[in-house]
């Protein structure tokens, strides 16, 4: 890796000591070495194990679950149904009041995806508990699914999920997130050319080398500590309280250090049951993902649907950007309803277009409920937008890398949310990356700088 | 048949923290009776480093070596309140309060070391290594090991701060979108190298050539390796992975590392990695979350180099040899027909 120092020099703070220096990291050495304590290395006496009995259907209602025979089980100490859990319907994100409350810990009356969550059996060992889990016997009467996005859209769809009636989130905007700037009519109007595509993406799996999980143990005095590798210890501290009904001083998260997130282990999945089941049993209890739950049962990245219409004229200025998005948050919102709004806000792109219309669709299908991954909201719509660039410079015949800089945004332009652009560094970087690759552009361009527009 | 090469570019920008703010994060410093200082955070280490860079954080802004910084996280009980780590927030939002309380632990340390050298704290100075001096007088000084120990055992002062960084939360306006979403962005542009074997529709990554802004490489070495393993990402995101290979078909999902496709050290390109600082007005020191943006433009840059080595559009993630050959075998029948 090399500094390009040349760049904006007048702007970097020089006389500094330990900022800008490569230190050798701390906490290395005990990572190459296998010193490092992550929470699953932990070991208390009495140590029990939890696992999940999970939907094998993608839509379904449950007409009667029977734990008898796994709670005869040998080794089973409890079976948690429903019922066991203070507050059953949660949503993640309540914390920053978005809502509704939308998700099932454990399924009572029906289920919307495979691999749903329907009841938790706690036994002294993995193997025990795996085997009651497969003597739970539930009723299904199998529903009809629905995992295509347009097709959830239709008024004749499946409900995915009682709380978002018509499969979609419903917004202070309406059923999607809003962005509106200029007049995209007279956009597409003066426009010389228009070219309107479709992008896919299918769901991706965060892939961290160590599974979402946590080690519970109570305390002996009302009061759990639980050791988990989420990404945010105090969304799992007080979604648990919420969903618990336990005061937050009752809770204790140690945690910190963790084998990968990508956006994985930001949802508050396995540590609410996990505590509740230590309460129940008055054992230290484990939750560990298997890779198999990890790659299927997690929340993935979402599948998206990016249709772009865009305006260009032939002397390769944008004039007309039209956006509609649609997020697959599978069956429940997570974060997902935050990722298509983001989504909204990073539309157009870093170009300065006159003329936006921008519609982003967060839609419920019976698939394994999506949630954050590392560029969320953002990934996959760069995906659209910059093979469109690349579409575009083609069809008016001018180089891809030269039809950017024409667009690119420069501080002080306004941003289609309405937002002057500050500190921006595209032309830059285009500029280096011209350098870099040998792909040679004019010399206008090289001379431009996104500190401002030429006079 | 042959092997085809072709090459793409793609530009983007990403923004750091959460989306329209509302995300905050406290840290609190505190000296050892011998100078050391101990940060507390609820902040987690996903593996990309931020304990370290906190503590050089904290470190420059003392005034004192990296060593001589601990970094205590994440423990509800003791570390204040963090949003968590994700967004390409840490090293922003979570610096911003560490560099906030290693401030107002500077401060006090300076009283301190004022009062033991009797001059004006307002006149004194740190060198980094570890001594208080006064400004234009070098000889006159007294190390943070004794500061400290005067602080605690003969002036009865606590070197400590507190910190706190609050984005205010933006809501958009409902018909017109407007909004705050964020306050800094990173950017990037990548230019990509492949062959692609349109017998077999295999594609060969032979190089990117990666230009990324990141506002300020807080440790160049840290930065290279979040950098270059986005970029192996954005490589696999591109190529191969998805849980569910015939989306929106619910089968087929790999479940294994043997079924979910992730290319292997001999599939990674040539990699070349610069960095551009613009400093961030509202940044720690200058830097910008980078955490998330260096892996989106691969995506798009192989995308077009597929295409400008065979003449098709592969608009589905990810683009598989499956997708590739199928789309050469459509446009060769169109060739017929036309």
């Amino acid at each position: 890796m090399e500094i390009r120092k040349e760049y904006f020099a007048d702007e970097r703070q020089d006389d500094l000591h330990e900022i800008g220096q490569s230190r050798p990291r701390s906490d290395l050495p005990g990572h190459v070495t296998g010193k490092t304590n992550y929470f699953a290395d932990r070991t208390f006496p009495g140590l029990t194990h939890l696992k999940m009995v999970r939907s094998p259907h993608h839509h379904a209602n449950i007409r009667s679950i029977d734990t008898s025979e796994a709670e005869k089980h040998p080794g089973v100490i409890r079976v948690l149904t429903a019922k066991d859990v203070p507050h059953n319907v949660y949503t993640i994100l309540i914390l920053i009041q978005v809502g509704p409350e939308d998700e099932t810990v454990l399924a009572d009356r029906k289920v919307s995806w495979k691999g749903q969550a329907v009841v938790a059996v706690v036994a002294t060992s993995e193997r025990a508990a795996q085997e009651a889990a497969a003597k739970v016997r539930i009723d299904y009467e199998v529903l009809p699914a629905v995992f295509d996005m347009l097709e959830a859209l239709k008024p004749d769809a499946p409900e995915v999920n009682e709380h978002h009636p018509g499969n979609y989130y419903h917004y202070d905007s309406g059923d999607h997130r809003k962005v509106r700037f200029g007049d995209i009519d007279a956009g597409f109007a003066m426009a010389d050319h228009i070219l309107e595509q479709t992008y896919h993406s299918s769901p991706i799996e965060q892939a961290p080398a160590e599974t979402t999980g946590c080690i519970v143990t109570p305390d002996g005095n009302d009061r759990f500590t639980c050791y988990t590798n989420t990404q945010a210890m105090f969304f799992t501290l007080d979604n648990t309280s919420i969903i618990l009904q336990m005061p937050g001083h009752k809770l204790h998260m140690v945690g910190g250090t963790v084998g990968g997130g990508f956006g994985g282990k930001v949802d508050v999945i396995v540590e609410p049951i996990a505590i509740l089941a230590a309460k129940l049993t008055n054992r230290p209890v484990s939750f560990i993902y298997s890779r198999e739950e990890e790659m299927q049962i997690s929340s993935p990245r979402a599948a998206e649907t990016i249709i772009l219409r865009d305006g260009v004229m032939n002397d390769g200025r944008l004039v007309a950007r039209k956006v509609t998005g649609y997020t697959d948050a599978g069956a429940f919102s997570r974060h997902s309803p935050y990722g298509a709004q983001k989504g909204a806000a990073h539309y157009p792109g870093p170009y300065t277009v006159p003329n936006v219309w921008i519609d982003t669709y967060c839609v419920y299908t019976n698939r394994t409920p999506s949630s954050a991954m590392r560029g969320f909201g953002v990934t996959i719509a760069d995906f659209a937008l910059e093979v469109q660039m690349d579409k575009l410079a083609r069809l008016i015949g001018m180089d891809p890398l030269e039809f950017r800089f024409i667009n690119a945004y420069r501080d002080g332009d306004i941003k289609a949310h309405r937002q002057p652009t500050e500190g921006a560094a595209l032309i830059e970087c285009m500029q280096e990356a011209s350098r870099v690759a040998n792909w040679p552009v004019a010399e206008k361009y090289m001379a431009m700088s996104s500190r401002g527009r030429e006079a | 048949m042959a092997i085809r090469k072709g090459r793409g570019v793609a530009a983007i920008n990403y923004p750091t923290g959460m989306n329209l703010g509302g995300d905050p994060s406290q840290a609190l410093v505190h000296s050892t009776p011998t100078g050391n200082f101990m940060v507390s955070l609820s902040s987690v280490d996903l593996g990309q480093g931020l304990k370290q860079v906190m503590a050089q954080i904290c470190a420059e802004t003392i005034g004192v070596p990296t060593d001589l910084v601990t970094i205590d996280t994440a423990d509800t009980d003791t570390g204040p309140h963090c949003m968590g780590t994700f967004a390409s927030r840490g090293t922003h939002r979570i610096g911003n309060a560490v560099r906030q309380a290693a401030e107002e632990a500077r401060q006090v340390m300076l009283e301190v070391a004022a009062d033991e050298l009797e001059v004006n704290a307002s006149d004194l100075d740190t060198d980094g290594t570890g001594n208080i001096h006064v400004k234009g007088a070098p000889q006159k000084s007294i190390s943070i090991f004794d500061t400290a120990l005067a602080a605690h055992f003969k002036r009865g002062r606590s070197i400590s701060g507190r910190g706190m960084f609050l984005v205010p939360r933006s809501f958009p306006e409902t018909e017109t979108g407007a909004m705050k979403p964020a306050t800094c962005y990173a950017h990037a542009c990548v230019v990509a190298d492949v062959e692609v074997d349109d017998e077999t529709g295999e594609v060969t990554v032979v190089s990117v050539k990666n230009v990324y802004e990141v506002g300020r490489a807080l440790n160049p070495k840290m930065v290279e390796q979040q950098l270059v393993g986005g970029s192996w990402m954005g490589i696999s995101h591109a190529l191969y992975e998805t849980t569910e290979p015939y989306y929106p078909n619910r089968e087929h999902g790999g479940t294994d590392f043997n079924q979910y496709l992730m290319p292997g050290p001999g599939d990674l390109a040539a990699t070349e990695t610069i960095v551009i600082e613009r400093p961030a007005a509202d940044g720690p020191y200058g830097a910008k979350g980078v955490g998330e943006m260096c892996a989106n433009p691969q995506i798009p840059a192989l995308a077009n180099a597929i295409f400008d080595a065979v003449g098709v559009r592969i608009d589905s993630m990810p683009i598989t040899p499956e997708r590739i050959l199928r789309a050469l075998k459509a446009q060769a029948g169109e060739m017929r027909t036309g």
